[in-house]
């Protein structure tokens, strides 16, 4: 049992780590969110694979039945699971707003924010939406002496 | 009161994030609430440091304490608390002004409170699977605050900054599940006495997992891609905040683990390893800074190399020197106040000025010589000139350095100081004494008595340390004070539960 687990491990994070390694976003998203399964995985054979009765506490007994499953691993793996299924619902809303503002999903196309050298606008000046704070974002459109009434 | 000392640095942000979370409607009750939750929580951190350690590990829902999920705020803890707490009144004060905060997206200020919630919770933890937990709650309230912004740049720095911290938050949570599995514990002190039945190899293949996913936590090299891809797309208070703390929980964390839970057990191989990890973030950070021209790139590439200076105390202190532990402290809290300062100061120069790039601003020292002179004290403390806190932190470094023989790594520390110089001259010439490029250039009005406010309260305690350092000094000796392999607790055997 627990070589056949094992095999799963690896099986799985090979898996996940080559589709995490891709250039499209959505495969890379897919990747680590079958790298997490490989890691709940291995959480899950860090408590030990042997007894398989649930762990849950008999009615009018004080402790775990003899045979019951190491609860522990399993209230990590739900920790696990949860945070993990959280941040891929953000990453799947976060792809589908970089494919709409972008138009792109190749995460080598992806340099909005960090600008490279040969970049039209920077250098020598940075483009009008270089996030500077909000009269900077309007100064191409307005002459630069004039105050700017807040 | 003692139950729930241990758990009011998470409850009171967690709270106030909650009660602004209720009154999105009105954006001035919602800063309100949450200057006021912030004041608490700093009330509450002077508290903190002021009974040092002696507030019992607290295990919650009446398990006991190896086996429940323990709260424990040590001297270490409740400094950090403190300086967190700090962080956020002077982002949300900032937040008050007129600068670089319009518009500001409702659901800013809960995030950013979650997020304090996150950091705190990180310092106050006594468990290791809980820790990682925070890590999540700190990742996912960050991904949150980045997308706010809403426009492709934001939405590209969110996405290098989820690629990267998602795979760090996977082996966090592997090292935390391959520790459990190899000793049976994830409490701290548990850790501590159960770790040396564990085989040293293994340990050591442990301590390696746990050491990387930490240190791409805390941009260390070569693993910080990620933080100069996104820093700089957020507005200066929120960016203030976030440089300020999320780094410095990784570097919390390896302080913790490494020179205290993991003291007894870690091999000096790994402490070596991390000293020249530590040595390479120092140089390859200020030389990223040197290239760029946009004022929150430079610094937020200088966070990376001062990371480096904090990342070889911890080295220096797993080696065998608990001074080093406590210049780790130092450094830590008066880089915390000094970063967040210097990107508020920047957001103040690009809003008189218009730009944060520096080939399109100059003349700020004739226009606002006061305001040259705020950011003289925190650029000239991140070098490190006396008398102002940089210098102390890293006299502190370089005394282990030197007492240990470290002459290769004091070269490395001394020479990125000079590069540091070099990179704040840069802003210091191109912004204030460069006349502005656009001749007839006047400067903006904007309303910026808060920022103003905060930007002086932040350099205020940057003088303070420089001026009376022995204070903190003490208290971070004190804090460390009982570092290193724990003390036995009830399940001492170390067996599985």
């Amino acid at each position: 049992m627990t070589w056949t687990l094992v095999a799963a491990i690896w099986a799985t994070l090979f898996a996940g780590i080559t589709l995490l390694l891709s250039r499209d976003l959505l495969r890379a998203i897919l990747g680590s969110m079958i790298l997490g399964s490989a890691v709940n995985l291995m959480i899950f054979a860090a408590g030990r694979v042997g007894p398989s009765g649930p762990a849950i506490v008999p009615y009018g007994t004080q402790a775990l039945a003899e045979g019951s499953a190491n609860p522990l691993p399993q209230a990590l793996v739900l920790t696990a699971i949860v945070i993990g299924l959280a941040l891929a619902c953000f990453a799947f809303v976060l792809i589908q707003g970089i494919v709409t503002a972008t138009g792109t999903a190749d995460s080598t196309r992806l340099r909005i924010a960090e600008p490279l050298p040969d970049h039209p606008y920077y250098p020598p000046h940075p483009g009008p939406d270089d996030g500077g704070p909000s009269p900077a974002a309007t100064e191409a459109a307005r002459p630069v002496a004039a105050e700017a009434p807040r | 009161m003692s139950v729930i000392a241990p758990v009011l640095p998470v409850l009171i942000p967690l709270g106030t994030a909650v009660a602004t979370a209720m009154t999105l409607r009105s954006p001035t009750l919602q800063l309100r609430l949450a200057m006021a939750g912030s004041v608490a929580l700093l009330a509450t951190g002077l508290w903190l440091v002021a009974v040092e350690g002696t507030i019992p590990p607290e295990g919650l829902g009446g398990w006991a304490v190896p086996f429940g999920i323990a709260f424990h705020l040590d001297g270490v803890g409740a400094l950090m608390v403190l300086v967190t707490a700090l962080m956020a009144v002077a982002s949300l004060l900032y937040m008050s002004s007129g600068i670089d905060t319009d518009p500001r997206h409702p659901l800013l200020v809960p995030v950013l409170m979650g997020m304090v919630a996150g950091v705190t919770g990180a310092f106050s933890t006594a468990d290791l699977f809980n820790l990682y937990v925070w890590f999540e709650i700190m990742l996912i309230t960050a991904l949150g605050v980045l997308a706010m912004g809403g426009t492709p740049r934001h939405l590209d720095a969110t996405w290098k900054y989820l690629g990267l911290n998602l795979f760090g938050t996977l082996l966090l949570l592997a090292a935390v599940g391959l520790i459990y599995g190899a000793t049976g514990h994830l409490n701290y002190d548990a850790l501590a006495s159960a770790a040396p039945g564990v085989p040293p190899g293994l340990m050591t293949a442990l301590l390696v997992v746990l050491g990387v996913s930490l240190l791409l936590k805390s941009g260390a090299f070569p693993l910080f891609a990620w933080l100069p891809a996104s820093y700089h797309t957020l507005p200066a208070p929120v960016l203030a905040l976030v440089a300020g703390l999320l780094t410095k929980v990784g570097v919390y964390a390896l302080l913790r683990l490494g020179n205290d839970v993991f003291a007894g057990v870690a091999a000096p191989v790994l402490f070596e390893a991390l000293g020249w990890v530590a040595a390479a973030t120092m140089l390859l950070g200020v030389i990223g800074a040197a290239y760029h021209w946009d004022m929150r790139r430079i610094l937020a590439f200088h966070i990376i190399s001062q990371i480096g200076y904090i990342l070889l105390a911890i080295a220096l202190g797993g080696l065998g020197d608990r001074d080093a532990s406590a210049a780790a402290v130092f450094y830590t809290l008066h880089h915390i106040v000094v970063k967040a300062n210097l990107f508020l100061i920047a957001g103040l120069i690009a809003a008189y000025a218009g730009s944060y790039d520096l080939r399109r601003i100059g003349g700020v020292h004739a226009a606002m010589p006061m305001l040259s002179v705020l950011f003289a004290i925190p650029a000239l403390s991140l070098v490190g000139i006396p008398p102002l806190s940089g210098f102390w932190a890293k006299v502190l470094v370089l005394q282990s350095l030197v007492e240990q023989g470290r002459w290769v790594w004091l070269v490395f520390a001394l020479g990125v100081s000079v590069l540091t110089l070099y990179s704040m001259m840069k802003i210091w010439l191109e912004a204030m004494w460069r006349p502005h490029p656009q001749a007839g250039w006047q400067r903006r009005a904007v309303r910026a008595g808060p920022a103003l406010a905060a930007a002086c309260m932040l350099a205020g305690v940057t003088l303070w340390i420089g001026l009376a350092p022995q204070t903190l000094i003490d208290l971070s000796l004190a804090a460390v004070a009982d570092f290193g392999p724990g003390v036995q607790v009830a399940d001492g055997q170390g067996g599985r539960p």
